[in-house]
């Protein structure tokens, strides 16, 4: 009995360094997605410029979509650009984007002209309203939203076709069942 | 003399108080609102940076969220309901401050929980020493008496 007490240093340490030794794999820069499971918050963004329609919350429902937080001074969007081009030249599912934090406001314009418009709609989000309001931390990030316009996941970075095959397009066949 | 002066100066400097990112184009112009704004921008976590406040960072991320946090004290919303929508856009890591509940309690309670059992046993190990010293030690037999005589004896050799 008192030989078995011996080991309790022994044991606390065992688990403390357990608690540690997962801690250390963990990226604490990923924050918690708030939303899922969650109705998409409600906004109304205007046009960016040149353009007439807006982006609102109820224009996701009845489709399965993409939400994609982009801005023109972001790199990773860029990156990640051609391949929402290929989502959308071949149908997959439509994109709906959000032009995030523009200072300039022909820039997004001028970016999407140049590279190429991915989007279904666009919504001006020059002050973040929206995307505070989807818990955003940083472009590109891109929500999945169901038919009823809930969202499901949410994807921080770009989407590569390794995320697209692994994870969102087998997510989209789901939620169009 | 000057040294002193030059020290005093420094001192003065240091206590200023923090002034943080907030841009005078910011600021509200109620004091009183301002005041609850800087209050509520000190508790958020700027989530770009990370560890700072967002009154503290220069992130752009963190300017809009003070503007939020101002338009939204000027619609009537209280601190808390602020801080609130905060959380239930970022969750608790928005928070500087971890909230106190169950999945909690072993970070704000662990280190007190670790105090007591370590005073718990340093009090049964002092106790229990101090047991074994008070008890005298039992008397020499005869056998022992005589062994210790036969030492003292032959001390000088």
């Amino acid at each position: 009995m008192k030989r078995a007490l011996y080991f309790l240093p022994l044991l606390v340490f065992a688990v403390l360094a357990g608690y540690f030794y997962v801690g250390l794999g963990m990226d604490p820069r990923t924050l918690p997605n708030m939303l899922e499971g969650k109705p998409v918050p409600a906004f109304d963004l205007a046009p960016i410029k040149g353009r007439e329609r807006g982006f609102a919350n109820t224009d996701l429902l009845g489709q399965v979509t993409l939400v994609n937080v982009f801005g023109s001074w972001c790199i990773a969007c860029q990156a990640e650009h051609p391949f929402l081009m290929r989502i959308k030249e071949a149908g997959w599912v439509p994109i709906y984007g959000i032009d995030w934090r523009e200072r300039d406001p022909d820039a997004g314009p001028l970016w999407l002209r140049k590279w190429g418009d991915p989007y279904t709609v666009v919504g001006d989000d020059p002050k973040s309203h929206a995307a505070i309001a989807f818990g955003v931390t940083g472009a590109p990030e891109t929500f999945l939203v169901d038919k009823q316009g809930v969202v499901r996941y949410k994807q921080v970075g770009p989407i590569t076709p390794e995320v697209w095959e692994g994870t969102l397009w087998p997510l989209i066949q789901e939620l169009r069942k | 003399m000057r040294r002193i002066a030059v020290l005093l100066l420094l001192a003065l400097a240091l206590w200023a108080p923090a002034a943080g990112a907030v841009e005078p184009a910011e600021k509200l112009a109620d004091p009183a609102l301002e005041s609850r704004a800087r209050e509520i921008s000190q508790v958020l976590r700027c989530v770009v940076c990370q560890n700072q406040s967002i009154d503290d960072s220069n992130a752009e991320l963190a300017h809009d969220m003070r503007l939020l946090v101002r338009e939204r004290l000027v619609k009537g919303e209280s601190n808390q309901q602020v801080i609130d929508y905060m959380v239930s856009r970022y969750g608790d890591f928005v928070l500087l401050k971890p909230p106190v509940k169950a999945k909690t309690y072993a970070l704000w309670f662990g280190p007190l929980a670790l105090f007591l059992i370590a005073v718990a046993v340093a009090v049964v190990f002092v106790r229990r020493r101090a047991a074994a010293t008070a008890a005298a030690p039992a008397p020499l037999s005869d056998d022992e008496r005589r062994r210790l005589d036969e030492l003292m004896k032959g001390g000088d050799r």
